[in-house]
């Protein structure tokens, strides 16, 4: 794989080409993304499968006369073939464009805008973190994924937008079985690897472990106090996020927040939250070329922004803020409350302390009507002491009453929670959140 | 069609390696998605991509390198990736490969008319636009759109033990939704998109019924926005093809998926409650419970004459009579488990390695035609369009959401009822199936989204199935 330099250097050299190739009234927006990945999972604590992704692809979209279409293209790292690849593109785009109509909600950003974000800590390497990994669960039914290695983004415009980023990182996220079949789960991520952090990591799961012994607790139905932890309300956000802040989704009626941006409902006023762009590990700028603002969406309680891209900006009249063509966040921040984490049990008294949830999806979605399992380390509290881990149990709630009506208290401390989704390719996506303690939390199976 | 082929064979005959066998698989991917929404088009969304993934064995240990440079040096590299790889994890390895067998088969597989071109970009969207018009004016109809997904798929897989298998395939996803809302609730009604996917060219468009859909598909968006809430309580419940394909899918395909068994999935899609003893013992359903793994349906999603571990692919019952015989895990599940499976070892693109994946997945028709069905019914509930899937790592606890619900009293259809949902346990749930619909009651289908695996992979599954019809159901409605 190339270096930083060249390969930001080569994305250079593409655009400069697709530059030069252009006609006096066509425009073009070019994204970049590239990874090169170890992949290695991990099944009873040994490697079930290795291997490694080398990867890289340009979003083009080219404009002419209000119209407009989107073409990716993979590259194959080689600058000769990426320029015939790219010229073969703009053709198929230049022969696509006369059969489309005129886009009215076409808007382009015409900006010249620049970004530079590269950050290049160095990674150990794979059969280094492997050991260390197989080292510490020796003995014990782990199982887990590592991934690592370098991700680029870049974006560039027929305007003189210029935009880089890139960044090592890692994220092992994995799993300590009990014989009983209950599980903990942890994931130890970031950008410098250390191998005291890691076995500090590793420590506390296989300590929650030990409670996973005890005698399985079933439930019945019913409504029970909850403690959500951020694993388990990060669940609950990745729900929401999709479509839940999207300008588009919420003017045609299919937000699941729709009555929430309506002010017909509204959330504790407890409840802040912030697509915080800036001092995360997501670009600076969007897909569509959009240097990406800092917006509060939830402020005490009620709705604030929503989250625009340009088509939502043309066709509702409203500002583009940066938005990813899916108006999905990927930097949410909510704040903490005055829970103190040594305080969670004892405040929950008797209830279910939730680490995990899992397989969320609507009961009826106009309504925020939420439905999931517990998943991994869900434990029975009496008068604020760990009883008895419980078996798998599904819940079926509003959003509006867990982060509204029912909400007590949310925590001090917060966790930074990095995606360890690959679908494609590595995500970026983050989110901060503190753990969350409701009056009463419904379930239902 | 398969014009890379000479240089690819070229280029692996050259390749050089110290490991006891390799394999190169070559993927080739086009596509586009084309869109009208609310009579507006959307600019249209293309792609191409090509890379190779480069798999070998060392000593018995199993690793892979992708590339997306296909150059000599390209191929030799990630070889030599893939090499160092299994050799400096060995000490770690979970699996002794060294003894299963490998493909050493030829064949080329196409999807129904692939030889025939697709229509031009320019007539997909006069047809979309055509439907995105025919959707009445009504202000409480406040979104809609129609669509075509295409995506074409040539795939080369080459191993040093001489197999030599070449497909070429062409997958459509039509849909169109409607929205409905009327100041206080919205609804949704759709046809196609995640529901209805198959193999082959324009007759696929015409299969869904895409053409002359939209007024009866906002007509039933209206109809549910104006319905009450389906009631609470124990049901039967009937369930249409592009339903039961969800329940398929999730409380049976899942669960049987022998990778999972075997623990891989336990960090992220789960586990599953049937253990690897249950295969040849455990009564699954009742007796009317016939379920197969079929690549042989030509326009089904999942149809293929080798898995991407070029193992030949054949019909197998998993389930027969509600018995189960045998779960779906390829060559190297069936390896580890010493257990018989199918071909479905499959990989969602060049960047992904192969895992047991679920294929065609379908329940075989039984003898009741649906009238029969709903005229066998006292006081049930007909649902039909998933809308909402939520099941427990193991595969048993879950609850589902449809679009559309009906009312059966007496064996007659009643009243439509919006926000239809239910939950059971699959454990439970296929023994209290009832009654399963014939021939003229089943259909093809299949979605492109089905998640698993680490690294995550999204791939193509396709189950066809009839209405079926299961007693005593929790059902349940909404809060709007």
């Amino acid at each position: 794989m190339s270096t930083v330099n060249n390969e930001a250097g080569a994305f250079k050299a593409l655009v400069d080409w697709l530059r030069d190739a252009l006609r006096e009234t066509e425009q073009f927006t070019l994204g970049y993304a590239a990874e090169s990945s170890a992949f290695v999972r991990f099944n009873h604590g040994k490697v079930r499968q290795a291997g490694q992704v080398q990867q890289a692809n340009v979003s083009f979209k080219l404009i002419n006369d209000g119209r407009h279409a989107d073409l990716q293209i993979t590259l194959s790292g080689d600058t000769e073939t990426d320029q015939q690849r790219l010229a073969e593109g703009l053709q198929q785009l230049r022969e696509t464009l006369p059969l489309l109509p005129a886009d009215p909600y076409l808007l382009l950003n015409h900006n010249h805008w620049h970004s530079d974000n590269v950050q290049a800590h160095p990674l150990p390497e794979t059969e280094q973190a492997v050991a260390e990994i197989t080292r510490a669960a020796d003995g014990l039914d782990l199982v887990g994924f590592y991934a690592a290695g370098p991700i680029s983004r870049g974006f560039a415009s027929s305007s003189g937008a210029f935009g880089w980023h890139q960044a090592n990182s890692f994220n092992f996220d994995f799993s300590l079985f009990h014989e009983n079949g209950q599980a903990v789960k942890a994931s130890y991520a970031g950008h410098e690897w250390s191998s005291e952090g890691f076995v500090r990591r590793f420590e506390q799961a296989r300590e929650q472990l030990e409670f996973l012994g005890r005698p399985l607790r079933t439930l019945p139905p019913g409504e029970y106090r909850a403690y959500l932890a951020p694993a388990a309300l990060e669940e609950i956000m990745g729900m929401l996020s999709w479509g839940g802040f999207s300008a588009r989704a919420i003017a045609s009626k299919q937000s699941p927040l729709q009555k929430f941006y309506a002010h017909e409902a509204s959330l504790s006023p407890n409840v802040w939250l912030t697509e915080q762009v800036s001092g995360s590990l997501s670009p600076a700028f969007s897909d569509e070329g959009y240097p990406r603002d800092d917006l509060t969406l939830i402020a005490k309680g009620t709705a604030n922004a929503r989250l625009v891209n340009s088509r939502s900006a043309a066709e509702y009249g409203l500002g583009a803020n940066g938005a990813s063509s899916y108006e999905y966040p990927t930097a949410l921040d909510m704040q903490g409350g005055q829970l103190e984490q040594k305080y969670i049990l004892e405040q929950l008294g008797t209830g279910l302390y939730i680490s995990n949830l899992w397989y969320l999806n609507y009961s009826d979605q106009p309504a925020a009507r939420l439905t999931g399992m517990t998943r991994f380390a869900t434990f029975w509290v009496e008068n604020g002491q760990i009883q008895a881990p419980v078996s798998t149990m599904r819940f079926d709630d509003s959003v509006y009453s867990l982060l509204g009506s029912q909400l007590e208290a949310l925590t001090r401390e917060r966790e930074l929670l990095l995606s360890a989704s690959t679908y494609s390719q590595r995500a970026t996506a983050s989110m901060l959140l503190p753990g969350a303690l409701v009056k009463r939390l419904t379930l239902t199976l | 069609m398969f014009d890379f082929h000479p240089q690819l064979k070229q280029r692996f005959a050259a390749l050089r390696t110290g490991a006891e066998f390799f394999s190169l698989r070559y993927v080739r991917e086009s596509g586009q998605h084309l869109s009208v929404r609310k009579n507006v088009a959307e600019p249209p969304s293309l792609n191409r991509d090509e890379g190779a993934m480069l798999t070998v064995r060392v000593n018995g240990v199993e690793a892979y390198a992708a590339t997306n440079d296909l150059s000599q040096a390209g191929l030799q590299a990630a070889l030599e990736r893939a090499e160092q790889h299994a050799r400096r994890l060995n000490p770690h390895a979970l699996l002794d490969l060294r003894e299963q067998a490998v493909s050493s088969d030829r064949a080329d597989y196409f999807s129904p008319h692939f030889d025939q071109a697709f229509p031009p970009l320019s007539d997909c969207y006069q047809l979309l636009g055509d439907e995105s018009a025919s959707v009445p004016t009504d202000e409480r109809l406040v979104n809609w759109q129609a669509s075509i997904g295409l995506t074409q798929v040539e795939q080369i897989y080459l191993n040093s033990a001489g197999a030599e298998l070449r497909q070429a395939q062409r997958f459509i996803y039509p849909a169109l939704d409607v929205t409905a809302f009327d100041g206080h609730d919205s609804q949704t009604r759709t046809l196609g998109r995640e529901n209805f996917g198959q193999q082959g060219g324009f007759d696929v468009i015409s299969r869904c019924g895409l053409i002359g859909a939209g007024p009866r598909i906002a007509d039933q968006a209206l109809q549910l926005l104006m319905a009450p809430n389906t009631p609470q309580g124990p049901r039967d419940l009937l369930l249409m093809p592009d339903q039961m394909m969800l329940q398929i899918h999730e409380s049976i395909g899942h669960p049987l998926e022998l990778d999972r068994i075997l623990g891989d999935e336990r960090n992220y899609a789960g586990t599953s409650f049937v253990k690897t003893s249950d295969f040849g013992h455990l009564q699954y359903g009742s007796s009317l419970l016939n379920v197969t793994f079929d690549p042989d349906i030509p326009e089904e999603l999942a149809s293929y004459s080798h898995d991407d571990d070029g193992t030949a692919a054949s019909k197998q019952f998993l389930i027969r009579e509600g018995l189960l015989l045998r779960p779906l895990g390829g060559a190297l599940s069936q390896f580890r488990a010493g257990l018989d499976g199918v071909a479905n070892s499959r990989a969602c693109g060049w960047n992904r390695p192969p895992i047991d994946r679920m294929a065609n997945l379908n329940i075989e028709p039984g003898d009741q035609a649906l009238e029969q069905l709903i005229q066998g019914i006292e006081h049930g509930v007909l649902m039909r369009t998933n809308r909402s899937w939520s099941i427990d790592d193991a595969r048993n606890k879950f609850q589902f959401g449809c679009e559309w619900g009906q009312l059966i009293e007496n064996g007659e259809l009643k009243g439509v009822v919006k926000n239809p949902n239910y939950r059971g346990i699959s454990a439970q749930f296929w023994k209290s199936l009832r009654a399963v619909g014939d021939a003229s009651t089943s259909q093809v289908l299949g979605t492109p989204n089905c998640g698993k695996g680490e690294p995550n992979q999204v791939i193509r599954v396709g189950h066809a199935s009839p209405a079926c019809v299961f007693s005593h159901v929790d059902v349940f409605g909404g809060d709007a």
